[in-house]
């Protein structure tokens, strides 16, 4: 039962980089046993995958494990094992979940075919027995319909049916050892829970050992029964998932905990811890601990590499001072701010900036020669219906749905790149024109827009400088002396060197670049901006510190935001009000707090069980969601939720288009239940609201 | 399937008579007065003017069009403008039967090698076969085909019974077989020129699609590399190379006009060199037309191809 199915000991991994080897993983060491899930979590760079990959020895041309490394399967040796041996592994006693199941299948093979191919090798099994075994690995994942499903192509399913097909094709040898990289990302959180407790079962049935790669500390949490944190290629810190959630013993993974929201914490309860810098490259790693740089309890000591240390039975901790840390006699948590200083959150008095009212977006559907012939017309996609909202001045208005739900769309037209079938928006008093060519200089100005990813909207030609005094001079006609003389505040404004005027998107990290891209859309002194996901392409620690910008600059300028994210706590943490949406209709708005507390909607109650607390202790129990997201060219009728609702009461929902009931308290729900009788049903299972100290240094602030 | 196959029909039809109206309005607008090129300079105006009577040219252009489209649509294609006025039909006919077998052994042999080469130049990417194949395809290709042929008459021709130097001879009546032997060097020499478009857009392909994340997925399955190569990646990287091929039909039917010249071969090529030199007007167009119906039968097959081997470029 506890019998160690991996061992690792000193691995190290290099790539070789014009004649030289670089170290990107050193002395990393592991010991997964039978039936338990190991969780590795790290950001960007710090190396989890590559551990992967060395321990299953697939690496790139130019990498290998490094001589005196261990890697003992079953007993097996692993890190001498011929590429023969490996292929007779592969596949039967060792399978990988990837990331980003669409490109992991091949689009050209119909899915059958591609998990038969396994068991014919492995298994030697014939045509119609690997077929019926295919079959039943459908239906272990629960797969509906598996037989129509052999016969489809990757393109043709929906992401959470890929997703179970890699994971159908990973399990259906049996394996001894999964491992699982990033499988969830990019799912929704509704298909990521419901994958998740797939996991645990199927991992829990099979008594396989696990590795489970993945950035998000919630899921860790929900998930796994140990965890290494890694950073630049070392481990910080690694012990059971709730030794490391309740009292993390290295600074960063402090860090790492306290720089995402927890569901239900706002910018009014604490800023988000950050981490200084950015991860350091291969190849200029720091002579001592590589975390350094960027630790706040870094003292003298810390220009000498740390041991890897043992301070309890199964619990390792890279750090010179974790003594002191386990004994309270450092602390993390002085560097932590306090919140946003407003406490008037309801104030109606408040100017309306933007009004949006029956805002509607149908995409029309290319007719086909057959209709042409017939004199009908397809149906069209109506992504976004009969919207209304509005933001106050200086104020937020978060919007949170899953994919499809049609919050960019909304966010597109607003901002004039998608014109609108239907509706009006009112900015600032005016009315104003569809497209945004057509929009006066002013309104340009007033109301700007940050991006999902920055790479994409930085102009790669240009220097940082030069992007951000384009709206000056353009929008606000300044000259060229005051113009340079803007651009420094600006960066300065959002923590950036004035001396990063000269330099080129290229030259910046992720978080840097979303910094540029901030500065650029407060340049023109905007009334208003748009923030489609922001932060959802960055790290953590990166994430907190752009939050932690974003309520300071609102603070500061009096700027409101339409803040769209499909994270439920980024939503709610910075933003004053947030309306939920679902396939191109608003649901429930409330303050931020309303939408973890029962009464909800049942789609906001769904996303809000499905959320993975960072929290061990917590176990979430998603609401199951019925099916996928139904397609917008064929909405369900009624209410368009209740394909999915588990609280469906009958005919009602699907004849009849539920009424708003006002809570009276500025929280408003769209259902056919009464909210006294939502809340009764939401009660029995509800989560109380996330506390907003956590961990052992992070209660110490008080 | 019914549907798709209506509308590629639809747009066959239309793409012929785009290119008929365009070829049309091109030859019309070549320099010269056609009757005055036929009779010569000595000719009066008297007999030229009677010529433009009686080949139609009098007539306005919309007349001539329609004229044309309809004869040609319902086959008489026309006589040739210079005597003796043979029937076009006939001649551009046979002429595109000859031309047809030079492609098809052309392709049989340029397709399968040339594939090879750049599925192993793929594999190999950055290594020493790579490059060597790379090297050779890239020396071959900027060699004119003149130089190419002329090369294989004198060193292959000379020291050979199997491959005749000359491939004339071959006339209505001769059969596919009987024509073959004298058919293998004109068709090396086109070859020769396919073979570097065809294996380098081969090669990047393969290296394209090598770099996915559905190959990982098939090596970690425990595949042998082979399988992982021939049943995952080629479907996917081959489409840009049927693309190529396809569209090189075109130029296998009536392109190959110096091969047929070294050659001394009766193709489409010279027929059409020598109608345009002679303004034979109906019969420059029946060559394109016949030229543009090949192409679009070609890339018709092409897309068939294309939606066997990935699913996702659907036939609706």
């Amino acid at each position: 039962m506890n019998e160690t199915v991996l061992r690792v000991e000193n691995l190290g991994i290099s790539y070789r980089m014009r004649n030289r080897w670089l170290p990107a993983v050193r002395d990393f060491q592991v010991r997964v046993r039978r039936g338990q899930i190991h969780g590795i979590v790290g950001e960007s760079g710090s190396g989890k995958s590559t551990v992967v990959q060395g321990i299953i020895r697939y690496l790139a041309e130019n990498g290998r494990t490094d001589p005196g490394s261990v890697i003992e399967f079953l007993g097996r040796d692993l890190a001498n094992a011929s590429r023969q041996e490996l292929q007779k592994l592969w596949g039967a006693q060792v399978s990988i979940v990837p990331q980003h199941p669409m490109s992991a299948l091949n689009p050209s093979i119909r899915v059958g075919e591609q998990v038969a191919e396994i068991v014919r090798l492995h298994a030697g099994l014939g045509r119609a027995a690997a077929r019926e075994a295919v079959i039943r690995a459908f239906q272990r994942v629960n797969l509906a319909d598996p037989e129509t499903l052999l016969e489809r192509y990757p393109h043709e399913l929906s992401g959470g049916m890929q997703q179970r097909i890699v994971i159908a094709m990973a399990l259906i040898t049996s394996p001894q050892l999964l491992i699982l990289d990033e499988p969830t990302t990019n799912l929704d959180v509704t298909t990521e829970a419901v994958i998740l407790d797939l996991v645990r079962k199927l991992i829990r049935e099979e008594q396989a050992a696990a590795i489970y790669v993945t950035h998000n500390l919630g899921v860790i949490a929900q998930l796994c029964d140990r965890v290494t944190v890694m950073y630049a290629g070392e481990i910080m810190e690694e012990g059971t998932v709730n030794d490391l959630f309740a009292r993390p013993l290295h600074p960063y993974t402090f860090g790492l905990l306290n720089s995402i929201p927890r569901p239900g914490q706002t910018k009014r309860d604490r800023a988000l811890i950050t981490i200084p810098g950015r991860p350091p490259s291969l190849t200029e790693l720091p002579q001592g601990c590589v975390y350094a740089p960027r630790c706040p309890l870094a003292i003298e000591i810390c220009r000498q590499p740390p041991p890897l240390e043992l301070p309890a039975e199964r619990h390792l901790i890279r750090c010179h001072r974790w003594q002191e840390i386990l004994r309270g006699e450092v602390s993390i948590s002085a560097e932590a701010q306090a919140g946003v200083d407003d406490i008037a959150i309801a104030d109606l008095q408040r100017e309306h900036l933007l009004t949006v009212s029956g805002l509607t977006k149908h995409f029309p559907v290319r007719r086909s020669l057959f209709d042409l012939l017939r004199g009908t017309s397809p149906l069209p996609i109506r992504a976004v219906d009969n919207v209304n909202l509005s933001v106050q001045k200086g104020r937020t208005l978060g919007l949170v749905g899953e994919s499809g739900s049609g919050k960019t769309t909304l966010s597109r037209m607003i901002i004039g790149l998608t014109e609108r079938t239907g509706g009006e928006i009112t900015f600032m008093g005016l009315d104003i024109r569809n497209h945004v060519r057509e929009r006066s200089k002013d309104v340009l100005a007033r109301l700007q827009m940050i991006f999902q990813n920055p790479q994409n909207s930085l102009n790669p030609y240009l220097t940082v400088g030069q992007s951000i005094r384009r709206p000056l001079m353009k929008l606000l006609g300044m000259s060229r002396q005051d113009a340079d003389r803007e651009v420094s505040r600006l960066l300065r404004a959002v923590n950036l060197q004035p001396d990063y005027a000269v330099r080129y998107p290229d030259e910046l990290s992720g978080g840097e670049k979303q910094r540029v891209a901030i500065a650029r859309a407060f340049a023109s002194d905007p009334a208003l901006i748009i923030c489609d996901e922001p932060v959802s392409s960055l790290d953590v620690s990166v994430q907190a510190a752009v939050l932690n910008l974003l309520a300071r600059l609102q603070e500061e300028q009096d700027t409101a935001y339409l803040f769209i994210s499909h994270d439920l706590s980024v939503v709610s943490y910075l933003a004053d009000y947030v309306a939920v949406m679902y396939l191109g209709e608003i649901f429930e708005v409330g303050y931020g707090r309303d939408l973890f507390e029962p009464p909800m909607h049942p789609y906001t109650e769904a996303l809000v069980s499905a959320l993975p607390v960072p929290d061990p202790r917590r176990r979430t129990r998603p609401i199951p969601l019925s099916d996928d997201i139904p397609s917008p060219r064929n909405l369900p009728t009624g209410c368009r939720f209740h394909t999915r609702c588990p609280h469906k009461i009958g005919r009602i929902c699907e004849d009849e288009v539920p009424p708003w009931r006002d809570e009276g308290n500025g929280h408003f729900i769209r259902c056919h239940i009464p909210l006294d009788e939502l809340q009764a049903k939401q009660q029995a299972y509800a989560q109380p609201a996330a506390e907003t100290a956590w961990g052992l240094m992070g209660k110490e602030q008080g | 399937m019914g549907r798709f196959l209506l509308r590629r029909l639809a747009f066959f039809v239309f793409t012929l008579i785009f290119t008929s109206l365009l070829v049309f309005v091109l030859t019309r607008v070549l320099p010269g007065d056609v009757a005055r090129i036929i009779l010569g300079r000595e000719a009066g105006e008297d007999q030229v003017a009677a010529l433009r009577v009686e080949l139609g040219l009098d007539q306005p252009l919309v007349i001539q069009y329609l004229d044309w489209v309809g004869d040609f649509a319902r086959g008489d294609w026309g006589k040739t403008f210079v005597s003796p006025r043979q029937d076009i039909r006939e001649i551009v006919l046979q002429r595109a039967e000859k031309s047809g077998w030079l492609a098809l052994v052309t392709l049989v042999m340029a397709v399968p090698i040339s594939i090879t080469l750049g599925v192993i130049a793929g594999l190999r990417e950055g290594k020493f076969l790579d490059s060597l194949i790379s090297l050779l395809s890239l020396s071959v290709v900027s060699l004119p085909e003149f130089v190419t042929g002329l090369f294989l008459i004198n060193i292959v021709a000379r020291n050979s019974d199997f491959f005749p130097a000359s491939s004339s001879g071959i006339g209505p009546g001769t059969t596919f077989m009987e024509a073959l032997p004298k058919l293998w060097l004109p068709a090396i020499t086109a070859t020769l020129v396919l073979i570097a478009y065809i294996a380098r857009l081969t090669r990047a392909g393969v290296i394209e699609e090598l770099k996915r994340d559905y190959v990982r997925t098939a090596v970690l399955k425990g595949l042998p590399y082979r399988v992982v190569v021939i049943k995952h990646v080629l479907r996917n990287a081959l489409i840009p190379t049927i693309t190529v091929i396809a569209n090189s039909t075109g130029w296998l039917i009536s392109g190959l006009v110096v091969i047929e010249f070294v050659y001394g071969y009766r193709g489409l090529g010279s027929l059409l060199i020598a109608a345009i030199e002679n303004r034979n007007l109906p019969q420059i167009q029946a060559i394109v037309m016949v030229t543009v119906s090949v192409i679009l039968v070609a890339n018709f097959l092409a897309d068939m191809l294309y939606s066997i081997l990935n699913p996702r470029i659907t036939l609706s």
